[in-house]
């Protein structure tokens, strides 16, 4: 999926993924895609439901080798 | 600056057993909330993912109640302590952190004393109150044998250098879907006996002493004699147990305020006539007198004091749901129909228990998160 930037947040725990790619939403612009990677579990959850309640889109996610990915489209 | 404290699910724990006043900010997602949290008496928990008070920390600040203690909870432990800082920085005082998160209060086990046996023996409750499973050990003369082993064996061992006990044997009452085994481990690690119902290990990959009824298991003193007693419903090999002709361990089959599914090894219709046989004529015939120890509780108001559960049968006879449906047909029903959610990863987990994969340790942590849900009433 093609994507607008990529958060590297692997090796970061809890809250920091969820810090980490608020941060970056918001350098995009409305209908840009955020690519996010991600190594702690929870981010999984967290990430969907963080994407619904600010009305962000979490279009699409996958797991590869330990590595959640997840892409993000900005309100 | 003001400082934050840390707790541990151990002093949570006496805190919940003691009926103690708790306020939790619980700032986990709002799904994983509503699944699975700490649960009490004198509880009280709201809940706001942290996620949303990255912006705006005024609805944390203004969900406090003034002049109250608050113990902010998370996953493992990160996000908590982010927020409880920023309560404290608020000006807020008493503010406190779970430490290690949920996945801590789902591996904690509380040792509770059931009863001295006549034999000068002792008979212990290891209550993991973040998930309902409840495991027992039974000691004497420096001998132990613990049934329904949790997989955090280290509780155990650290209990049994206390008590200066060897362990001789562990017992698993049945294959168990909610939880991994710790049984077949810790009987490796110490050289002891680990037993299985044979009918319940037909897959299982490794040796095992099978579980047949009237071939009692001695510990320590002779007149401790673990007596099983076959009781198919929940799985077709399910066993329980009499200690010292007055303590019954009925694993998965009877619990105090409900009774087991029958569905977690995918053959409810074909074990409910087991469970009804079991519950409502083998059970029947036992002295009412017995005290009911099971292998779960579904809510905090089964834990009696000092977080002791248990129940006498002829009492649960009077009073669980589950042993007053006289009709077969309704009977039927209740045990197969519109039952809760089923554990999670109950098929990896069974899967675990046979031998057949081999999670590392973070795997089976997150394969047991959340509550048990053995009982058919665990709405």
């Amino acid at each position: 999926m093609n994507s607008d930037k990529i958060l590297d947040a692997k090796g970061l725990a809890c809250p920091m993924p969820i810090v980490r790619t608020k941060k970056s939403i918001a350098e995009l612009e409305s209908g840009q895609v955020l690519e996010v990677h991600a190594t702690d579990k929870g981010a999984k959850n967290d990430l969907a439901a963080w994407a619904k309640s600010t009305g962000n889109e979490l279009l699409s996610h996958a797991e590869e080798n330990g590595v959640y990915k997840f892409w993000i489209k900005k309100a | 600056m003001m400082t934050i404290q840390k707790m541990t699910a151990k002093e949570v724990t006496k805190m919940v057993l003691n009926n103690e006043e708790l306020f939790i900010l619980d700032v986990r997602n709002e799904s994983d909330f509503n699944d699975w949290r700490i649960e009490g008496n004198s509880v009280e928990i709201i809940n706001i993912p942290y996620f949303d008070l990255l912006d705006d920390f005024n609805p944390a600040l203004e969900s406090i109640p003034d002049g109250k203690s608050v113990l902010v909870v998370c996953a493992k432990e990160g996000s908590s302590i982010f927020v409880a800082e920023q309560i404290a920085e608020a000006g807020r005082s008493h503010v406190s952190y779970l430490e290690g998160g949920m996945k801590s209060w789902s591996e904690y086990l509380e040792p509770v004393k059931v009863a001295d046996l006549s034999g000068g023996g002792e008979l212990y409750q290891f209550v993991r109150i973040g998930k309902g499973c409840l495991s027992y050990m039974v000691l004497s003369n420096g001998e132990a044998a613990i049934i329904d082993t949790s997989r955090m064996i280290d509780q155990y061992e650290q209990f049994m250098q206390e008590k200066g006990a060897k362990l001789l044997h562990t017992i698993d009452t049945h294959l168990h879907a909610d939880h991994i085994s710790g049984g077949r481990a810790l009987a490796q690690k110490y050289g002891a006996t680990y037993y299985l119902p044979p009918k319940d290990a037909t897959e299982v990959t490794f040796d095992y002493e099978k579980l047949e009824e009237g071939k009692d298991i001695y510990v320590g003193n002779e007149t401790i004699k673990v007596q099983p007693i076959y009781s198919p419903g929940h799985t077709i090999g399910s066993t329980s147990f009499i200690i010292d002709s007055k303590y019954l361990l009925t694993g998965d089959i009877l619990f105090v305020e409900s009774i087991g599914r029958p569905d977690l090894a995918g053959l409810a219709e074909d074990w409910v006539g087991d469970l009804r046989e079991t519950l409502y004529s083998r059970y029947r015939d036992l002295a009412e007198e017995l005290i009911v120890l099971p292998a779960h509780f579904g809510k905090v108001t089964e834990l009696g004091e000092r977080g002791l559960v248990s129940g006498r049968l002829g009492a649960l006879y009077k009073e669980n749901p589950g042993l007053n449906i006289q009709d077969e047909g309704e009977f039927r029903k209740t045990v197969t129909e519109n039952l809760p959610p089923q554990p999670n990863s109950y098929q990896e987990i069974r899967q675990t228990n046979m031998g057949k994969i081999t999670p590392n340790e973070e795997e089976q942590r997150e394969m047991e998160i959340g509550p048990n849900r053995c009982a058919v009433h665990d709405k």
